[in-house]
């Protein structure tokens, strides 16, 4: 079984009538109860408990204190490739968009590493763009045990792979992956994904699965917020992570949850959620699964990713630069695959968690 | 002079309250909670130490009169959990290390098969094993067997603040075993901790209740009290329990009486 045949189960679900019927009771009783269900979640995901924010966070908060600690755990993306054979039409790597493509080598890899590293960040996330013929296997492995060498903890986002090309990742010494399915609604998934190897649904959406299978320690999801009806994505995002929860006990299961931001192109999101809603989602996840890992990105402000610290976040990315090589050269006429909006240094992203209470976390894994 | 010491791993202890350093807010708080709750014996995880020191190290947080306990979380299998340990030794952690080998991400409960591995392996290299288990008696016996230190078994899940709730269980181990029993993981309550003592536990190892705290200095004092209180009790030999009342002056003892 794969987690689609969760998607189909409530593929005809009707949510606005759901979100019709709650009541303040149901509310409070989700929030109480010891072992959420699906519908629980789909409670507090409800516009009606929105009027429950501040308890909710209080929940959320105590969760999150209780079963992490005050910690924050910290970590950087390095893009290393833009090139993209798919035409995501909310994408600044777009194959269609006529931007200054790269490709790192492996020698411009490790510069980068080395003024990463300066910053005290052990934890890596490395991305490609999705272009396999560019970004082969072979140069993903040869990346891998070239930035293990310089950090505690390396993670990917690339394209979606086979278990054994996971397998194979991991021995190399990646402990972590992210996929972001996009949307999990299959129509619209299929309007905006408009070439190349994603527009296949079920490729994208089974590839958590195969990363758990292929023995990755960390599996992170996620749904871009705006493509979609935002409630909806989060409830099927809540199902995915708890599916994987259930399914592989081996794997820590983590959110991010990105707003959509601009990016090159003209793409308008049908939906934007707005900072309340945001911050309803994070606490109603936090209810849902107490030991989910809730990584905010530097897609947020600072201001905001400030404030929302002990709401449920465990994980913050820090001093993030978007742009191929972004760390050692000033990014020359490049675009970004979208734009960020929490532009502090490492040291002051660590600085502003301390200032809450709370202690950042360089490292936390050594895959030994 | 304090003559009941607990003796773990060759080493004596005048405290039976061991802590842990995982969930501060700052690092700043461990040496005030090590100094208001009196533990001599702190765990660390040793994937949190940075061995390369490029960043801000929490063993320079740990005065030297504590003992590190550092343990393998985060280890999935005995093969890692012994290279942890190795590199924690050669890091200079000493010689304890407590064995937590974890597989299951939801509940986070130990695994039982691979800690026994992992201290056979340790146990032969002169490490102080202290193993993290259920609490199972013929595991306690094979550990014991395979020369661990110490057995800490859980009163319930990491992090749960739940309390004793595999009492029973642990009782048999108390009852059986000839090696220290260390309640870890679960207390959430000073007086769990000190349930834990008077049921005739040697020590209890306390974090998250005390981590996360609003104030982890003062609860680390309130736990070091339970821990001392529920080791008095169980030293005092406390009478037994039963259904039915038991008057202090019996009202029909003058039937015993002897007559002229």
């Amino acid at each position: 079984m794969s987690f689609y045949k969760v998607v189909e189960q409530y593929r005809d679900f009707n949510v606005p009538k759901f979100f019709d019927q709650v009541n303040d009771e149901d509310i409070i009783l989700s929030m109480a109860k010891e072992k959420p269900d699906p519908m629980d979640l789909l409670t507090l995901l409800s516009p009606r408990a929105a009027g429950h924010l501040e308890a909710m966070a209080r929940k959320a908060h105590q969760l999150t204190v209780q079963y992490f600690g005050r910690t924050i755990q910290m970590f950087i993306p390095l893009y290393i490739s833009n090139y993209c054979n798919n035409g995501c039409a909310y994408c600044g790597f777009n194959h269609k968009n006529s931007i200054l493509r790269r490709k790192l080598s492996l020698e411009e890899i490790e510069i980068e590493a080395k003024a990463i590293a300066k910053t005290g960040m052990q934890h890596v996330l490395f991305l490609t763009g999705e272009a396999q013929h560019m970004t082969p296997m072979s140069y993903l492995v040869d990346a891998s045990r070239l930035l293990k060498k310089h950090f505690a903890s390396v993670a990917i986002e690339v394209y979606p792979l086979e278990i054994e090309e996971y397998r194979q990742l991991y021995e190399a010494g990646v402990d972590s992956m992210t996929m972001f399915q996009e949307t999990y609604d299959e129509g619209v998934y299929k309007r905006v994904h408009l070439a190349g190897k994603k527009m296949d649904y079920h490729w994208r959406l089974n590839g958590p699965e195969r990363a758990a299978k292929g023995g990755m320690r960390v599996v992170n999801l996620g749904a871009l917020l705006g493509l979609s009806e935002p409630r909806r994505e989060m409830f099927f995002t809540g199902l995915h992570a708890s599916y994987l929860e259930n399914k592989y006990i081996n794997t820590e299961v983590a959110i991010s949850l990105p707003r959509f931001n601009e990016a090159e192109g003209d793409f308008q999101p049908d939906y934007l959620v707005n900072d309340k809603t945001f911050v309803q989602f994070m606490t109603a996840l936090r209810i849902f699964l107490p030991r989910l890992g809730l990584t905010v990105s530097t897609r947020e402000n600072a201001t905001f990713r400030d404030r929302i610290l002990p709401l449920g976040a465990t994980r913050y990315s820090a001093g993030s630069s978007t742009g191929v090589g972004g760390y050692t050269e000033i990014p020359d006429g490049q675009t970004p695959q979208f734009e960020i909006t929490d532009a502090r240094s490492v040291a002051q992203v660590a600085d502003a968690i301390l200032a809450q209470g709370y202690q950042p976390i360089y490292k936390d894994w050594d895959c030994i | 002079m304090n003559d009941d010491l607990l003796l773990l791993g060759g080493k004596e202890f005048s405290n039976r309250l061991l802590t842990g350093t995982g969930k501060f807010g700052n690092h700043g708080q461990i040496p005030k909670m090590l100094a208001a709750s009196g533990s001599q014996m702190i765990t660390v995880a040793l994937r949190r130490v940075d061995v390369s020191e490029q960043s801000e190290n929490i063993l320079e947080y740990i005065p030297k009169n504590v003992t590190l306990l550092p343990n393998t979380s985060g280890a999935r299998n005995a093969e890692q959990a012994v290279r942890v340990a190795r590199i924690a030794r050669e890091a200079g952690c000493g010689d304890f290390i407590k064995i937590e080998v974890i597989t299951d991400m939801k509940y986070l409960m130990p695994d039982n098969w691979e800690t026994l591995k992992a201290t056979e392996i340790l146990a032969k290299e002169g490490f102080q094993v202290l193993p993290y288990v259920l609490p199972d008696l013929p595991l306690a016996k094979r550990l014991e067997n395979a020369g661990a230190a110490a057995v800490m078994p859980l009163g319930s899940p990491i992090g749960t603040n739940r309390g004793l709730e595999t009492k029973p269980l642990i009782a048999m181990l108390i009852e059986n075993a000839c090696v220290p029993i260390v309640v870890d993981a679960g207390i959430g309550k000073p007086s769990q901790a000190a349930a834990a003592m008077e049921m005739g536990a040697d020590a209890v190892l306390v974090n998250t209740a005390i981590a996360t705290a609003r104030d982890p200095e003062a609860m680390g004092r309130a736990f070091d009290l339970a821990v001392k209180a529920g080791r008095a009790a169980y030293l005092a030999e406390m009478a037994e329990a039963s259904t039915f009342a038991r008057a202090s002056s019996p009202l029909t003892g003058f039937l015993d009486e002897e007559q002229p």
